[in-house]
């Protein structure tokens, strides 16, 4: 018998084309996201080198992070944004990659139509020009981000020279408190281990409380590896797994279905694995969790403060706080809850599905955004919007008075014309708080979805449970 | 791709931790069909302010700086998006060594795909560097020998990093990664005749 093997040594084992004799290793990529801002210039690569597309069927295109989120007929304003996607567009006719246009109800964020379309399954390896890919580790998926050159080396040869990663194991137990969420939940796992502290490493998350977590919560959970500076993130597959991806366009189906079935519950790690690393947080003591800095480990619980860089354990420590607070206009010791803000951004691929609307849903009824904040509520996809639509959601939101849009990245990163002004202060559902990010001099909380429902209704970071 | 072997030039001491990639090129850049002509653009909005001024005290703007070919930085350079034209701008400036206490994963890949060394020292050493930095004119770093030296108060210092041996010789000979990948296509092609008959289910997609 062989020695006992981790989640992630098994799909990297499973996809093994050859080992160079440097060491290094191919890998065989099973399927490839492509959106317009890094693959133009991986199409231009293969176009000057006469090469093509190895396996157009197992690549899916779709326009994200350019496209307007209002008043789509009128097409893309700005002429850069525009011939970005008609760039995306005639690369994939050229090469006979499937694209979805703004205009077919599947577009959305690559991360939220990959899942939707049974694009995304377990035990696959899955890769995209966009770090967010370890979203899809969800499912069971190794799946991560590249730059521009390895996607057009994944495009040429549908696979990866790769070298392994070590293994971490961040095993969360306890009991999480009503209203506490998966965003909270990866939150404070950044907050422990940092940005930097899963450099190096392939995360799976394990314990009960992942366990627990739905399919979109586990998304949400495995987004934001790259915030703790991870490779990838990955989540055991589960019947919850198979009852998501049954009946999708791309998912397996019939007897095929039971099938792989029985592969995907192959790979769950053996017991007695060993991980490089492990890691444990006891989830009783989370509470909702919002960020106060300028770097997503800058993290701190609703009813916490500002911190002082008086207190800092280092002067470089004290440099990083005094910088983020005069970028975003706090003072020390400040109660976070008293932090007024003016924009709300709900949605990306960490918070921009179903249930995150939901969620969002039962805040808002019956309520008022504040007449200072103007709220956003981005879906993830065409088909997020059509089923909130389908639910009535979109008539709790706009009779709140929050501005329902049409699917996209948008103010994520603030690539289209959604994004904050200069000093402007917005609680977002994203995963990046960083200076800039979503507009130049736009000051960033992240939080979840009820917490940013809450401070839209609030005109500032409140603990939604007290509402 | 482009080769690394032997530089010489002066180095900007940019003492910020965690610099992430939109600080390295903000997003207004990135709509860009082309891998060139960033350079003017990189740490675009530490150079100037919100109304187009000049900021003087940023590094990148000051005289003694100009022409520099080396970046000191804090540690988890280069996290956050996984944005190519991150190291395209920094290339296109004209830097094409980084040194710094660590990098993030994507970012320091992405390095080595286009002729960028990133030289990994301890976090004093880092420092150490960044003060001399200030007055030495010229860094000698040298791939193959994997060592910096350079001549501070007319003394002669040198500085050894280590490095992936694999990586090194990507950087030193310029390799083609596709072409090499290519070379394997019969390994490819019995991987997939292989995995098509384990899991026929992934064969299947005539996507959408």
């Amino acid at each position: 018998m062989s020695a006992p093997k981790t989640l992630y040594d098994k799909i990297w084992d499973n996809h093994i084309v050859s080992i160079n004799d440097d060491g290094t290793t191919i890998l065989y990529i099973d399927r490839h996201l492509v959106h317009e801002v890094t693959s133009p210039q991986a199409f231009e690569g293969l176009r000057m080198s006469g090469r093509k597309v190895r396996r157009p069927e197992f690549t899916l295109a779709t326009a994200d992070h350019n496209v307007p989120t209002m008043d789509r007929d009128k097409g893309i304003a700005d002429p850069d944004s525009k011939l970005q996607v008609e760039t995306l567009e005639r690369n994939a006719r050229e090469n006979n990659i499937t694209y979805l246009p703004m205009s077919d109800k599947r577009q959305g964020i690559v991360h939220i139509v990959g899942p939707e379309q049974g694009f995304t399954q377990p035990g696959m390896t899955i890769v995209c020009g966009d770090s967010h890919t370890s979203t899809h580790g969800a499912f069971g998926a190794l799946a991560w981000g590249i730059g521009t050159s390895e996607v057009e080396h994944t495009l040429a040869t549908q696979t990866l020279i790769q070298t392994k990663a070590k293994n971490m194991c961040i095993k969360i137990t306890g009991e999480v408190m009503d209203g506490v969420t998966a965003k909270d939940i990866i939150l404070a796992i950044i907050k422990k281990i940092g940005t930097a502290g899963g450099t190096g490493y392939v995360i799976e998350y394990t314990g009960d409380v992942i366990r627990n977590l739905s399919m979109e919560g586990r998304m949400t959970v495995c987004n934001m590896s790259i915030e703790a500076g991870a490779r990838a993130g990955l989540i055991s597959p589960d019947e919850k797994t198979w009852e998501y991806l049954k009946g999708r366009p791309l998912a397996p189906s019939g007897v095929e279905f039971e099938t792989a079935i029985r592969y995907w519950q192959s790979l769950a790690t053996d017991e007695g694995a060993q991980y490089d690393e492990i890691v444990e947080i006891k989830a009783d003591e989370i509470i909702p969790q919002v960020t106060w800095g300028t770097s997503p480990e800058d993290v701190v619980s609703i009813d916490g403060y500002v911190p002082d860089p008086k207190n800092a354990s280092s002067d470089e420590k004290k440099r990083s706080i005094e910088r983020a607070l005069d970028y975003m206009g706090l003072e020390p010791n400040t109660p976070i809850n008293e932090i007024e803000v003016n924009k709300v951004f709900i949605g990306s691929c960490t918070n921009g599905r179903i249930e995150d609307l939901r969620a969002v849903s039962k805040i808002a009824k019956g309520r008022k955004v504040e007449k200072n904040v103007h709220a956003m509520i981005v879906p993830g996809s065409g088909l997020v919007k059509e089923q909130a639509e389908k639910e009535g959601l979109d008539k709790i939101f706009i009779e709140a008075g929050f501005d329902w849009r049409d699917p996209g990245c948008s103010m994520c990163l603030a690539m289209n014309a959604d994004k904050l002004k200069p000093q402007e202060r917005c609680a977002s559902t994203s995963n990046r708080n960083f200076e800039g990010r979503q507009g130049r001099g736009g000051r960033t909380h992240l939080m979840s979805p009820q917490m940013a429902a809450a401070a839209a209704i609030k005109g500032k970071l409140t603990d939604f449970r007290d509402l | 791709m482009e080769k690394f072997n032997k530089l010489t030039g002066n180095a900007i001491p940019l003492r910020i931790t965690n610099v992430d990639t939109d600080m390295i090129i903000p997003k207004q850049f990135l709509k860009t069909i082309k891998r060139t002509g960033l350079g003017e653009y990189l740490f675009f909005e530490l150079k100037f302010d919100q109304d187009g001024n000049k900021i003087d005290s940023f590094e990148l703007n000051q005289d003694q700086y100009k022409g520099a070919s080396i970046l000191i930085a804090g540690k988890n350079f280069g996290c956050g998006s996984s944005r190519e034209h991150a190291p395209w701008s920094i290339a296109d400036y004209g830097i094409k060594c980084i040194i710094a206490p660590s990098y993030a994963d994507i970012f320091y890949n992405n390095c080595f795909k286009n002729g960028i060394l990133p030289i990994i020292l301890d976090e004093e050493t880092v420092a150490k560097l960044q003060d001399s930095a200030e007055n030495t004119l010229n860094f000698n770093i040298d791939l193959e020998k994997q060592n910096i030296t350079y001549l501070e108060n007319n003394e002669q210092k040198e500085i050894t990093f280590e490095i992936d041996p694999v990586k090194k010789k990507c950087l030193i000979e310029g390799l083609d990664d596709i072409g090499m990948t290519l070379n394997k296509s019969s390994s490819i092609s019995n991987f997939e005749n292989n995995q098509a008959k384990k899991t026929p289910w992934l064969y299947r997609s005539e996507i959408i």
